[in-house]
């Protein structure tokens, strides 16, 4: 082998590794998006479930094969980032045009006490209308919260209780498969781009 | 090229790139003069200054909303946010809020909040904050929205507070 062709050799090689890095990067995955001690692989993260829609009907994950998604754990009763996160995903839909249309949108109550189908329908009115409200069974809210590895909690307090809960947006390719996360800390713009690059390479 | 011509061209560049450099300001003042618009009330309690008091409009339908403000103590003694309510609200709690590890924790301050003397303690969305529940009227913008306040030493204060459009929430983030 001559010097010249290792070289170039050596040069596609990097070229490979740059084009891979910037692929992952593009894609969102990346140490530090999620607790990384909680995920371990990307592959982990989603999986089968059996919920009941805003509109009062079942609904499961095969419903929404497909599409993209991206997914949230919330509640109503949240002063702050849930409604925020609402209204910027509402936001990014209406800035995505068209290819809004391409995704969807899941809000997942972790407060099914409070969170009833009718209540979340009434309280999503507020937000783009494609935005999906589900809610289910405490034990169907723990089962998908533990696959999507979705940490939450009930806190009492003096006069009720509150919840902690995980704070990213989790987005999901047309086969279910976990790509990456939205965060709320972001600018708008970032969190554009990263939509646009999951309806567009799930299309 | 005479003189004069240089001169002139000399000063026609620097024209332009006081222009330039004028222009690329524009977009970072902008959001900051349409935020300090309109000024809010200052509320004082014996060493207790409040001022930015606000409550965020909940969402419609929504049963809680978060109030926000800034409390400074101008005196000696360290001074306790002990208490309050509203009208609009069956429940009242002082909150604070923190991000930990991707997770968005909420707690009940159990002792209330300490304001030290000379210090300055702002009531912000993701931090403390007062969470007014079970609604039984939503704040709405330019109607009055009247809430209490009850201090360990400087007492009660009832204050009008300013409601900010939901809308505004959304700001690309750009202030973290």
């Amino acid at each position: 082998m001559t010097a010249i062709k290792l070289i170039r050799m050596l040069a596609w090689a990097a070229v490979v590794a740059l084009a891979a890095a910037a692929g992952l990067a593009a894609l969102g995955i990346r140490p530090g998006n999620l607790d990384p001690g909680k995920l371990p692989f990307a592959a982990q993260v989603g999986g089968p479930f059996a919920l009941t829609s805003h509109e009062g009907k079942r609904l499961t994950d095969a419903d929404l094969a497909g599409k993209p998604f991206a997914l949230f754990f919330g509640f109503t009763n949240c002063p702050d980032i849930c409604p925020t996160t609402l209204l910027e995903l509402t936001n990014r839909l209406a800035e995505l045009g068209p290819d809004g249309d391409k995704l969807r949108l899941v809000f997942v109550t972790i407060d099914p006490e409070q969170d009833t189908p009718a209540f979340l329908k009434t309280y999503l009115t507020n937000f783009d209308s494609r935005i999906l409200g589900l809610t289910g069974t405490p034990t169907e809210i723990a089962d998908i919260a533990k696959k999507y590895r979705a940490f939450y909690q009930k806190v009492p307090t003096s006069t009720g209780y509150t919840m902690n809960h995980e704070a990213s947006v989790y987005l999901m390719n047309a086969r279910g498969r976990f790509v990456g996360t939205l965060s709320h800390q972001e600018p708008a713009d970032v969190q554009r781009s990263k939509l646009k690059r999951l309806v567009a390479q799930s299309s | 090229m005479t003189v004069m011509t240089q001169c002139r061209a000399r000063r026609r560049v620097l024209r332009i790139a006081v222009g330039v450099s004028l222009l690329a300001l524009l977009p970072t003042s902008m959001p900051h003069i349409a935020a300090q618009t309109p000024p809010l009330p200052t509320y004082k309690l014996g060493d207790l200054v409040i001022t930015s008091a606000s409550v965020r409009q909940p969402p419609k339908g929504a049963r809680v909303a978060g109030g926000y403000m800034k409390i400074t103590n101008t005196g000696k003694d360290p001074d306790r946010l002990i208490g309050g309510g509203a009208a609009f609200a069956k429940r009242f709690e002082v909150h604070e809020m923190a991000m930990e590890g991707g997770v968005m924790k909420m707690r009940e301050l159990p002792t209330g909040l300490e304001i030290r003397p000379g210090a300055t303690i702002e009531l912000k969305p993701g931090g403390y904050h007062l969470m007014f529940m079970d609604l039984t009227e939503a704040p709405t913008p330019g109607k009055p929205t009247k809430i209490k306040l009850r201090f360990e030493k400087a007492g009660e204060i009832e204050l009008d507070m300013t409601v900010t459009p939901a809308s505004g929430a959304d700001t690309g983030h750009k202030h973290h």
